[in-house]
């Protein structure tokens, strides 16, 4: 759904500009693992909001409930027992769509207008323009979107673009009973974080800190780390995460490359059949032959 | 069919069927594959029914080129061997080009261009077929850095693929009489003779 107060500012498979006219706040999630307790609330508010019922499944032995990111379950808390410095940490991470400013899923998605970006940031998936081919989940250096098994359609979280078109916050953060959760200005949630990080460090965590990662020029979700020197110890969040540079060599300047030469072959083959003509049989072949197999 | 008692045999009707059904199934995958390469050619997801109809369906135009290939290459592969005439041949390319190629190596049934064409798009096959299997999402799942070795590996082999098939459907309109070997299985005495005499000797018995 297009809203429009959300101007589309980047659209996949467009070569165009979109519009530009139209000044927006970036807006952002911000996810302070320090102050999460695991109660998954958010889950379920995800699950209320998008009208999403993910299968009941089966305890794998873990707290991570479904243990997976699903085309139905778009935002998971992962729990990571961490023994550091002879102290047991339980790092609690809400796992979902980071909303890249430079979007991998985005720039690798070949069906135009599957995939969007709005003027305030938040990257969506237009299920009735997407193909299924699944080079959003290539493209993305999080491992988010899902393919579903029911319609091969690709999903993960809206950061409910919905609601915050009309003004709204996401519907895990109107849930979440500990304040780990917050949403405005993307400005302001980097002041509020730094004030959690100055706690933070007050409290002996001399590594706290925002992870905001510049490979892919920020995000629209950032969360505030204990240990931002480890952010792989968050069940593995990327430590430098950017585009993969096979993804850049594959939808960069290569393609425009291939098409051009391929076309110049087009053009190359015309004006050499033109200019040299058609490679006929010659004459004195035919009159060879003639010769050759004349009855005796 | 043989236009005249003199005509020689070129192709069986079994290896004219399965090249064609090797040029279809590779036009169609190709035009299906290029409208997800660049969204310039999005409009050739029309041809197949809807975008989503594209994606399904390229895949299958695939795998049914690379087998009819493969098959192919088994019928034809002994004939493609490359010798140091072949070589030759290529070095002088540049007459062959020029339209003036009465005076190069005398070529088997098939020159060295047509070998190195032959070899390349065997080449190119195998890797379309495994860089395709691994980028099919709908049947099979691999790590998503294979994938992206793959999705390179596929889109820059099938563009040079679809770069060869163009030179060798120009060669074949380009030499006269070349495209009725592969409509009749027949050519003319006089075409062998003057682009593959070395065949023409073998198969005419006439030595000179
Ligand atoms: C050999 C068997 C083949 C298989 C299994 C295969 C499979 C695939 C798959 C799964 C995709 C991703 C889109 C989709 O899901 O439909 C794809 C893309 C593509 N295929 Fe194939 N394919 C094969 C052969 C070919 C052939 C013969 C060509 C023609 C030259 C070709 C050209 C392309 C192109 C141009 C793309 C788009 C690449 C891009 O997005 O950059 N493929 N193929
Ligand atoms: S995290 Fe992945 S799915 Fe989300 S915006 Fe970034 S690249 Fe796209
Ligand atoms: S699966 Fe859908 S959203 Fe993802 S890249 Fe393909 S068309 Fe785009």
């Amino acid at each position: 759904m297009v809203w429009q107060s959300l101007d589309i500012r980047r659209r996949s498979a467009t070569t165009t500009p979109m519009p530009q006219a139209r000044e927006s706040t970036e807006v952002a999630k911000l996810i302070d693992i320090s102050q999460c307790i695991g109660c998954k609330a958010c889950q379920v508010a995800c699950m209320e909001w998008n009208d999403l019922r993910q299968e009941v499944g089966y305890c794998v032995g873990v707290y991570d409930n479904p243990p997976d990111l699903t085309a139905k379950a778009w935002t998971v808390m992962r729990f990571t027992e961490l023994e550091n410095d002879g102290r047991l940490e339980w790092l609690i991470r809400k796992d979902g769509c980071m909303h890249c400013q430079d979007p991998g899923c985005l720039k690798a998605c070949p069906a135009p207008g599957a995939i969007v970006q709005y003027a305030n940031g938040i990257v969506e998936f237009h299920q009735e323009h997407c193909i299924g081919c699944g080079y959003c989940l290539t493209g993305c250096p999080f491992n988010i979107p899902r393919l579903s098994d029911q319609d091969h359609k690709a999903y993960k979280c809206s950061l409910c673009s919905d609601r915050v078109a009309v003004g709204q916050v996401p519907a895990c953060i109107k849930t979440c009973p500990t304040g780990a959760l917050h949403f405005g200005s993307k400005e302001d949630m980097k002041e509020h974080a730094e004030q959690r990080i100055a706690d933070l460090k007050s409290r002996g965590f001399a590594n706290a800190g925002l992870y905001d990662p510049p490979g892919v020029e920020g995000t629209h979700v950032m969360y505030v780390l204990q240990h931002a020197d480890h952010p792989e110890w968050y069940a593995g969040l990327p430590h430098d995460p950017a585009i993969s540079p096979l993804v850049e060599v594959w939808k960069g300047w290569t393609k425009p490359l291939a098409i051009g030469v391929m076309a110049a072959g087009v053009l190359a083959s015309l004006i050499h059949y033109v200019m040299k003509g058609p490679n006929e049989i010659s004459k004195e072949t035919e009159k060879e032959v003639e010769n050759e197999t004349r009855p005796e | 069919m043989r236009r005249d008692p003199n005509d020689l045999d070129r192709y069986t009707a079994s290896e004219r069927v399965t090249h064609w059904i090797v040029g279809i199934s590779f036009i169609l995958a190709g035009l299906s594959g290029l409208a997800l390469f660049h969204p310039a050619f999005w409009p050739f997801t029309m041809l197949f029914g809807s975008s989503t109809w594209t994606r399904i369906l390229h895949p299958w135009f695939g795998v049914v080129m690379a087998v009819a290939f493969l098959l192919m290459m088994l019928q034809f592969w002994k004939l493609n061997t490359m010798g140091k005439v072949d070589w030759q041949w290529l070095g002088r390319i540049g007459e062959m080009v020029s339209g003036d190629d009465q005076n190069m190596p005398e070529q088997g049934k098939y020159n060295g261009g047509q070998k190195l064409l032959f070899w390349l798009l065997v080449l190119g096959t195998v890797l379309l077929l495994v860089s395709g299997i691994a980028l099919w999402r709908a049947w099979f799942h691999f790590p998503v850095e294979q994938v992206r070795w793959a999705a390179v590996v596929h889109a820059a082999t099938a563009a040079v693929m679809i770069g060869l098939i163009m030179l060798h459907v120009y060669a074949s309109i380009w030499v006269r009489s070349t495209i009725r070997a592969m409509w009749y299985g027949t050519v003319t005495r006089a075409w062998a003779r003057q682009h593959h005499r070395a065949w023409y000797r073998q198969v005419t018995g006439i030595d000179k």
